[in-house]
């Protein structure tokens, strides 16, 4: 759309073009921060891939002793210690975020037809400043509350002492454990989805609603059958946004996971979930006050390598399923 | 049809339909409805749980001379002193960054939606946007300090070693913050300016106006609200943030200003804020003392709910959504 007339046409067209040319460029400058963020962080990463090959997504060895290993790596660069196999961390971040998205999806979208359907006028008025509240909360305060009133009740309550005794010459359990983690990270993200399904349920268009129910069927099944599948791209936007958050999550999870860089056991049974274990993130908070041991900081650094690629596929994937929404005329915001 | 009725969702219709004829229930059915109230109650629950036991705590442990004192080293949790500095960051922090992404973020937004060619551009952009929300704020934290250790940008921290900088100072972490809320202000900016009507715009042109000056005269002054609600929810991201604080405010205890000019020197020293204070204090940190970490935590936790209120104020009255973007 271009203006028509202008009093002195020459000079405010210049002025109109050079804003133009000045915004682009402020816009353009976006591309080029991510575009230096992912070769800075590769550049300073690939030290530590390269000398590990594949091997560092691979298992093998104690983490914890081998992370350590680096960071005592003596001074001269051609002694550098290297060696790594990330396994435990890679296995504990997406243990953590699978499980804790998928209890999030099943209960905000719950909470959404809830909210949307079954609700009574006044809960569904108190429950959106509930959510919003719920989804400011700081981070480090779900981790306060994590680490000094939900581990100590693992730790002492839910825990028997048989289960500690079980695996007390591998590791000790005090509470702190992938549940906790994965408790209090449901917490965090579930807010964010019920936002996004509860306006894309309201957005569902009013009259294949009634088409359901003229065929006779219940509320439930109608907004089951009807409301919950064509929102079905807006869950999955909402679901593929909270595995971001949940996968950079790295104060609350290093406050209340143990920080121990321990590969839990599936074959340990029930046991299994009060295991500590570490994420990717959290690590990176752990050895921050490493960064300057060359070695290491690039140790770091490859974790964050791996971190900003994964968020990257989940901006993009998060981006088709809003597109394929479109479709549907949805609108997801 | 009544607004109320309108709010409650679309299938609220059908309770109405229910009289004229017989539905039927099955057990799943009922299974389901009663998840979905199970689920509604837990949130709220959770909400109450969360918001009375830190007001418990806080009120405990908080006290007025906590808020007016400066923090302390020692082992003597009497001796530890209070959290003036920590606030005083927090403030610091959240007026550089949003100074940054304030304008930044609009002029993007004005950009996406006013000019938006070469549209392959716009496109790259917008995703470009998209990444940066979603890059987790640990990731931006290490790559800032990559950023500004380099030795040419020294002036912005101080030099550690020879042509080395320590890159740890507000302005680091500032700049860094700024990338949390800049998604949210061009997302907020974008709809408002998208929402003012093309007639407004077209009014504007026919009096002989250029593009910039109704951006700037008429589009800018329309979309106040749209603006403020992004503002307002980015200070909330930006009080709320730990990982960067942590990695690039240099985790002094105090506010610790570098140089001789005052001003300047204030924006290049490290310092402490809310957040990364009730970390140190909490069992994970180094501090461990968790009366201290229950009563910044309660500071911290009023000051995003007073943002969020905030955003309430703005947006009252524009529609029921409850996505605030």
């Amino acid at each position: 759309m271009k203006p028509v007339g202008d009093q002195n046409p020459e000079q405010g067209d210049r002025t109109d073009r050079r804003a133009e040319i000045a915004l682009g460029a402020l816009s353009a400058a976006v591309l080029l921060l991510i575009a230096f963020m992912i070769v800075f962080v590769f550049a300073k990463a690939w030290p530590s891939f390269s000398h590990n090959g594949l091997a560092w997504f691979g298992p093998g060895g104690n983490v914890g002793d081998q992370l350590a290993a680096i960071f005592n790596s003596p001074a001269n660069p051609d002694e550098y210690v290297y060696e790594l196999h990330a396994w435990p961390l890679l296995y504990a971040t997406a243990l953590i975020t699978g499980i804790s998205v998928i209890l999030a999806t099943i209960i905000s979208v719950l909470s959404a037809m809830f909210i949307v359907e079954f609700a009574p006028g006044w809960i569904s008025a108190i429950l959106q400043p509930v959510v919003r509240l719920l989804a400011a909360v700081p981070s480090v305060i779900y981790g306060l509350i994590g680490v000094l009133v939900l581990v100590p009740f693992i730790g002492n309550h839910i825990i028997s002492q048989e289960q500690k005794e079980s695996v007390q010459y591998v590791i000790t359990l005090d509470g702190s454990s992938i549940l906790a983690g994965i408790l209090v990270l449901t917490v965090m993200i579930t807010p964010i989805m019920v936002a996004i399904t509860v306006d894309a349920l309201r957005s569902v268009p009013r009259n294949w609603m009634e088409g359901a129910a003229a065929l006779g069927v219940n509320r439930f099944r109608a907004l089951r059958t009807v409301g919950i599948r064509s929102a079905r791209p807006a869950i999955v936007a909402a679901a593929i946004l909270a595995t971001a958050r949940a996968l950079g999550e790295a104060i609350m999870l290093a406050m209340v996971t143990g920080s121990k860089a321990f590969s839990p056991n599936p074959l340990d049974g029930l046991t299994f979930f009060f295991e500590p274990a570490k994420t990717l993130a959290s690590e990176i908070v752990d050895g921050s006050e490493g960064l300057s041991v060359k070695p290491f900081g690039e140790t770091l650094y490859a974790f964050a390598a791996i971190l900003l690629i994964s968020s990257a596929f989940l901006s993009f994937s998060g981006w088709y399923a809003r597109r394929a929404m479109r479709k549907y005329t949805l609108q997801a915001r | 049809m009544s607004a109320r009725a309108h709010n409650r969702g679309p299938a609220a219709l059908i309770g109405r339909l229910r009289t004229a004829h017989r539905e039927s229930w099955s057990v799943g059915d009922m299974i389901g409805v009663a998840a979905a109230w199970g689920a509604g109650l837990l949130l709220c629950l959770i909400a109450a749980a969360i918001v009375i036991y830190m007001m418990f705590r806080g009120l405990q442990y908080l006290s007025l001379d906590q808020l007016f004192s400066h923090p302390l080293p020692g082992l003597d949790q009497s001796k530890t002193g209070g959290f003036l500095d920590p606030i005083e960051g927090t403030v610091i922090l959240t007026v550089i960054a949003t100074a940054m992404a304030a304008p930044i973020g609009i002029g993007i937004a004005v950009w996406l939606t006013e000019y938006g060619k070469p549209s392959g551009l716009a496109r790259g952009v917008e995703s470009g946007i998209e990444i940066v929300a979603g890059t987790p704020s640990i990731v931006l934290a290490i790559f800032g300090l990559l950023v500004f250790q380099q030795g040419f940008l020294s002036f912005l921290s101080y030099e550690a070693t020879a042509g080395v900088a320590f890159g740890r100072s507000f302005i680091a972490a500032g700049a860094m913050m700024s990338l949390i809320a800049l998604p949210l202000v061009v997302g907020a900016t974008r709809e408002a300016l998208n929402s003012v009507p093309r007639h407004v715009r077209e009014a504007s042109y026919a009096l002989g106006k250029d593009r910039i000056s109704t951006i700037r005269r008429v589009l800018l002054p329309a979309s106040r609200r749209g603006i403020g609600t992004g503002v307002a929810l980015g200070m909330g991201r930006i009080v709320g943030d730990t990982a960067i604080v942590f990695i690039l405010l240099g985790a002094s205890l105090n506010t610790e200003p570098q140089g001789d000019i005052p001003g300047v020197g204030l924006l290049q020293g490290t310092g402490s804020t809310l957040t990364t204070y009730v970390y140190n204090n909490s069992p994970a940190g180094e501090g461990n003392s968790p009366e201290k970490a229950y009563a910044a935590a309660f500071v911290l936790l009023i000051i995003v709910i007073a943002l969020n209120f905030a955003v309430d104020l703005i947006t009252r009255g524009r529609g029921p959504s409850w996505t605030r973007r």
